[in-house]
Formats: structure tokens, sequence, C-alpha cells
């Protein structure tokens, strides 16, 4: 299986992207050695600004770039991309609908040693409930890269939501992307999981496992958590005994806040595999934490088999 | 061909008559902070800034940003009285569906360039712009209005570094310094001073002045342009509910209503200038 950092990925795209539209415009809150932004400021100073360690002000600032016909990307972790400058990203952003995309970077627990401070539980729920917003997660580098070059057609705000660490391809290259169509990645009879992010990797491990005992998994990949097409999702769901959903961030206002709404009134069972209402907290590695907080190929497991018991 | 100062005197009581009727009766409305900022935005309207009324996105046009959003009337009475849209539409300011909203929206309301109200963001927007025109190479200039309460914002202050940290001198920033916020005088209720000392000390060019000298605001504009590489501001003493004697430095006025008898001595007042 092959593995593509996702940050890297992203600085690699924008940088391609700089070349391509000199219309694209890139500011950071010194952190470009994380979210690597960096590549973008060595090929195109001119286009790029460090804006210190203000998101706030580096949020309004690309409002007003974007005002002047830029595509502003701004950059931070997401934690503070989405946490300290909603406001800004609300008012001046999101009511007019301006073109300025927010990229959220080491989301989640992927900035382990760090701790609860730096991990954003709730940065999707945040971004979610926010008018004319757009919120996309990608799984992997493929569907990053894929990502952030749709990002720059589509005319309006996007947050984007990229993980620190290495993650396995799962999706494929041949495929477009669509902003709001959920990706069937693995078909499958009995159940279904949607997942988002690192948990669709996991979910897929899960679904092989559970292939030997023969309960057939469907694995859904929802990147895109807004817009979501209601009629994609419903499809889905079709003939199966029971939902999982599963997702490296709070169960509130995340893929399984989305997916019952969604799929409301339809009778079928469903168990969340996310971060239980709690904050994050500092581990000496990424799995660590992850198994903390039960976001395992084991979780999605047991999740499905407890749903197969039910009758 | 510009106006003269003594035309500007003129439109400035007009521009107030239009606040007056905005905010009409029995209704709230910001009349105090729009009032005081009646000859800077004349001046900006009426002779300073390049614009074009029929054309609202010309590329070429200067901008502006009222990072004080509350006192939309001003803008609104400006843009109307400029043409952008008729000016009947004062009359439905902040009804359900009009183009008037409580604050000003760029997406309903031609000539507004963009989306403030929460106050402290419009700085930095204004700061993007500049960035993003002379990226362009454009000869566009930004203008911005913030006020003495609305610098208690901290990111009024992450902006004002970057404007000096990228030497954005196409900006030009008043401070409305009328001295109260909503809830009583800035200087007993949160003093942001010294206003000089402080934006010297963020690397800006600071001019003080009468703000409601038109000849002075003129004057200072123009000095301003002659100053490169640097932000400029312009702390313009000015007077909250200027021209209403009733409501001159009274801070109920910030957001209040006025009764008919109010209403009727303003308009009577504003009326003999015209």
């Amino acid at each position: 299986m092959k593995f593509q950092n996702p940050r890297q990925v992203y600085g690699e795209t924008l940088l391609e992207l700089g070349r391509e539209n000199k219309n694209i415009v890139v500011l950071e809150a010194d952190l470009g050695k994380s979210t690597m932004t960096v590549l973008f400021e060595q090929q195109f100073p001119e286009r790029f600004f460090e804006m210190g360690i203000g998101e706030a002000n580096m949020t309004s600032f690309a409002a007003g770039l974007s005002l002047t016909g830029k595509i502003a990307f701004t950059n931070s972790f997401a934690v503070f991309a989405a946490g300290r400058s909603f406001d800004q990203i609300r008012q001046a952003i999101c009511i007019p609908g301006l073109n300025v995309k927010i990229v959220g970077s080491s989301a989640g627990l992927s900035d382990f040693g760090d701790g609860a401070t730096h991990q954003s539980v709730e940065d999707v729920a945040i971004m979610c409930a926010i008018p004319n917003m757009t919120v996309l997660v990608p799984a992997d580098g493929i569907e990053t890269r894929k990502m952030v070059r749709k990002m720059v057609e589509y005319d309006g705000p996007v947050y984007l939501r990229i993980n620190r660490h290495d993650l396995p391809d799962v999706t494929s290259e041949a495929e477009e992307f669509v902003i709001g169509k959920p990706g069937l990645i693995r078909e499958g009879r009995d159940f279904v999981v949607f997942a988002s992010g690192i948990m669709v990797s996991r979910a897929l491990a899960a679904a092989e496992e559970l292939a030997k005992e023969n309960i057939s998994v469907r694995v859904v990949n929802v990147s895109s958590l807004k817009p979501v097409d209601e009629e994609s999702i419903k499809k889905l769901a079709e003939g199966v005994k029971g939902i999982v959903t599963a997702e490296e961030h709070s169960i509130i206002g995340g893929v399984a806040s989305m997916i019952s709404f969604v799929l409301r009134g339809s009778g079928i069972p469903l168990i969340p595999v996310g971060i239980d209402d709690r904050f994050g907290q500092s581990a000496h590695n990424y799995n660590e934490l992850l198994e903390e907080y039960d976001l395992t190929s084991d979780a999605v497991v047991n999740a499905v088999k407890k749903l197969n018991g039910k009758k | 061909m510009k106006m003269t100062v003594t035309e500007l005197k003129k439109i400035a009581a007009t521009l107030r008559l239009d606040i007056v009727k905005m905010v009409g009766v029995g209704q709230k409305g910001h009349l105090g902070g729009s009032c005081s900022l009646s000859e800077i935005v004349s001046v900006l309207y009426f002779y300073k800034m390049k614009h074009d009324p029929k054309n609202p996105k010309w590329q070429e046009r200067d901008r502006f940003i009222l990072s004080k959003g509350h006192a939309a009337l001003i803008q609104y009475a400006a843009l109307a009285e400029a043409g952008y849209f008729p000016k009947a539409e004062i009359e439905n300011v902040k009804k359900l569906g009009a183009m008037l909203q409580g604050h000003p929206d760029m997406t309903t309301t031609p000539g507004i360039e963009g989306n403030t109200g929460s106050l402290g963001q419009g700085l930095s927007m204004a700061c993007g712009m500049a960035a993003g025109l002379r990226i362009d190479k454009k000869s566009s200039k930004v203008y911005c209005i913030v006020g003495d309460g609305e610098i208690a914002e901290g990111q009024i202050w992450e902006a004002a570094m970057t404007a000096s940290y990228y030497k954005l001198d196409n900006l030009y920033v008043f401070l409305d310094m009328n001295r109260l916020m909503a809830t009583g005088p800035v200087v007993e209720r949160y003093d942001t001073n010294p206003l000089i000392d402080k934006w010297k000390a963020f690397g800006w060019h600071v001019f003080d002045i009468d703000g409601h000298n038109i000849q002075e605001i003129i004057d200072t504009l123009e000095k301003a342009e002659a100053i490169k590489d640097k932000p400029k501001i312009i702390i313009a003493r000015t007077i909250k509910g200027k021209g209403i004697s009733f409501a001159e430095n009274v801070a109920a006025f910030h957001n209040g209503e006025l009764t008919k008898e109010q209403f009727e001595s303003a308009c009577a007042e504003l009326n003999k200038i015209n």
C-alpha cells in the first residue's frame, strides 16, 4: 500500500496551482514548515504573506485580498484556523460568500505531542454550522490533491481539513472528485461504514477483517461534510442492517451527526465511532492516541458486530 | 468637477438629514457615530475618491471600508446621494428584505465593498485590499474608518502591525475620535488613549485634525499622499451626534430612538443649513 503525506501533497499542489494561476495568494501564520506552504513561499514570495502569529487578522486580510479578485488560501493548524478565526470567517467571508480557502492543518489528534490545545475535535462542527461554507476532509493524498484543485475551480469559501501524517492511498486516482458526492470505496451488502479522513483506511481494514467472518461491509468515504448529496447517502445506505460512522472528530457535529440527520426516519440502527465529547491530550505517538480514543479498525469491527447481534 | 468646500458643507448637512430620516421615529438607529463622520464621508465620496456610481465594480476605483460598520447610515446616505441606488431606498432601511441592512452588506447594496459590523475586522480587510491592489500594480487607494471605541479590539493592532510591516502606503485610515462609546465616555469606560503615541509606535504616520473641518480634511489627505512606505492614519477629532444640538456628545444617541419632537427638531435644524 502506498502512503502519502497530505500536507506535503497540499504544499506541492498549491505550488503547481501557483504556477498555473497568478491570482492565487497564500497566507501563513508562522507554521509554513508544518503546513508546507513554505513550498509556495520559496517560489512566489510576492504572492505569499507571512502574517505572523495572528490568525484573526490573517483571515480578514485574506477577505480583503479576495475582494480584489485574489484566490486566498489561509493556513494554520485546524484548531486555530477554525477556532481563533471563527468570527472573521463568518462575518467577512461567509456572509458575502467570498472566495477564501481556509486550510486547517495538523487536524484531529494528529499533532499528538502538543495535547488538547493543538488538537481539533470540533473544527468540522464549527465550520459546518456556518451558512455558505463548504467543508472537505480528504481521506488520502490522492484526494487531497484533487480537492485543492477543485477548491480553486469553485468560487466561494471552503474549509479543508488536513492530517499531519502519512495516510495510505484508499481512493482511486481515476475518479473525479465532486464536491458533495460521497465516494464508494468498497462494495458490501450487510452493513455500511460512512467514514472520513484517516478513518476511511481503518474502516477498510475493518471490512476486510469482517469479510473473514462472512460479514459484508460497504465502505463509503464521506469527504464532503458540507454540502452533501443526501440522495447518494440514502442510496448507499439502502438494504443494510446497520450503519457505522467513523471519524477523527467529535461525534457531535461531524460525520455521525450528518449521517444520522440525512438518514433520519430510516429506522436503520447506527453506531458512531468517533471522539466521545472529549478533548485530546498529549501522547508519544499518534497511534497511541487513536487507540485511546477508540479510533481504530477494531472499534469499527466491534460496532458492526454489535449491530449484527441486533435483530 | 470637484465640489467646493461650501458645496461639501451642504452635502454633509444633506447626509445628516438622510441619517435622521433613516433613524426615523421610535426605532433604534446609530445616529451619533454616523453624524460624527458626515464631513469625512462627504470629502471622500464627493471630492477625493475615484469611483463611478453607475459602475460600482469599476476596476480602477478607490475602495472604502467602514470598519465601524454600525455607522452604516452615513455610508448609505452618501451612496444614495452619489447615485448608487435611488434615494427612496433609504426609507426601507432595516425593513425585512431591504437592500439596506443594519450593517453594510456588499451582497445587497451597490457600492459596499465588504461586510463589516463585527468590530475590529475592517482594518484587516482594508489592509488585504491594499495589498491585493499593489500586487496588481493598481494606483487605487483604500480608505478605511475605525472608531475610538472600536480600537479596543485586539485585531486592530494586529492589522496595525501588518500595515506597517508591509508598508501599505496606499492605505488611508480615519480614526473617528468622537470620544464616546455606547455606554459612555471612552476615557471613563475603557480608555483607548493615547492614540497618537500608539499609532506612531506601530509604525504609522499620524495626523491629528478637526474631523468636521472640510478644508483640513482635504489638505490632510493631500499631505498624506506625499508620505511613502508607511500607512497613514488621520485622527479626526469629532463630535458624536454632530449637527443635531440635542444629540451632540450624548452617548444615548449611539443607538437611540428619536421622539417625534426630536425628529422634527433635528430635521428643522439641518434644513436650515441647506
